[in-house]
């Protein structure tokens, strides 16, 4: 009798202990994976956001593959016609900081779908050249794009997507300037 | 008016800051050979178009920054606003030496299609200083 009160304690203990370990690690996996349907990891670094969100919006790293990113940074003397190029230390944390939140280095499901179709050999050196981004506004005519004046072209992500910064790109918080909201 | 004093006085306090840090940097391009700097030959040369090949053949620092430096500017490219470069209605302006400089050499090289003399360096910094007095 007593061996069995100890032996059901054991596991009683042992479940109390496992159980919030089990619970996490499936929170941790939902909070990577499934969360955010809808987004793209929130991060941001001081040195990127000065360096480089200077002459555009800081794009969230997590919209390009590490190849992308890589030849990006390696090409800054001529930055799609700009001359962008940092000293060698600050390259060197904003790559780290690029590539390491990189899409293939996230586990949200937006991500994944920005890597759809990506050749590592050539990579895109633009968001919008992705095979994902194409397909997501095929439908966006001239109208609303390189004649509209207070959008220009797709550079600037958070023209249109309300939430962009945050890594926020649900249709629902899409506002078109001078159209309003967007429904697909 | 307590307020007013203090904002009056933390003004004064901030672009003080920017003329000790700018007149620093001016010493440093005299002491690298800039002979006395010229705001007018600054202003003319920020106002000069410059020919390039490719996008944007007719480029100055007027394309991004306009011509009055108090307004906030564009980046022609982007069309991501840009703030005013006049230390009076931007206190952040040469207030860090090293951004400054960063500036004129990414700047000067997509400009111009080189980098800016010490003297060209010089005449700029004085101009957008006395942007301050207008």
């Amino acid at each position: 009798m007593k061996s069995t009160l100890a032996i059901s304690a054991i596991i009683f203990t042992v479940g109390i202990v496992t159980l919030p370990v089990v619970f996490s690690d499936n929170s941790f996996e939902w909070q990577q994976g499934e969360r955010d349907e809808h987004g793209v990891a929130n991060v941001s670094h001081p040195l990127y956001k000065e360096e480089c969100g200077s002459c555009h919006m800081a794009y969230p790293p997590a919209l390009l593959s590490t190849a992308s990113w890589t030849a990006v940074m390696r090409g800054l003397d001529d930055h799609f016609g700009d001359n962008a190029e940092l000293d060698a230390q600050t390259h060197k944390t904003i790559s780290e900081f690029l590539t390491g939140n990189s899409a293939d280095n996230s586990n949200y499901r937006r991500s994944r779908k920005f890597m759809q179709g990506i050749d590592a050999n050539s990579p895109p050196l633009r968001i919008s050249e992705t095979p994902y981004f194409k397909r997501k506004h095929d439908e966006i005519p001239q109208s609303m794009l390189s004649n509209n004046s207070e959008v220009s072209s797709f550079s600037q992500c958070n023209s249109c997507h309300q939430g962009a910064q945050k890594g926020i790109f649900d249709d629902d918080n899409v506002k078109i300037p001078g159209y309003g909201r967007w429904d697909d | 008016m307590k307020q007013m004093i203090f904002a009056a006085l933390l003004a004064t306090a901030v672009t003080g800051l920017a003329h000790a840090d700018s007149a620093a940097l001016l010493q440093q391009y005299a002491q690298q050979g800039a002979s006395t700097p010229s705001a007018q030959r600054g202003q003319a040369m920020w106002q000069q178009t410059f020919a390039a090949s490719g996008e944007f053949s007719e480029r100055s620092c007027a394309s991004c920054h306009t011509s009055d430096l108090a307004r906030a500017g564009k980046h022609v490219k982007t069309g991501k606003s840009i703030e005013p470069m006049s230390p009076r209605v931007n206190p952040a302006r040469l207030s860090d030496n090293r951004k400054v400089e960063k500036w004129l050499l990414r700047n000067c090289k997509w400009t111009l299609g080189r980098e800016c003399s010490v003297q060209e360096k010089a005449d700029f910094l004085a101009y957008i200083k006395t942007a301050e007095m207008i």
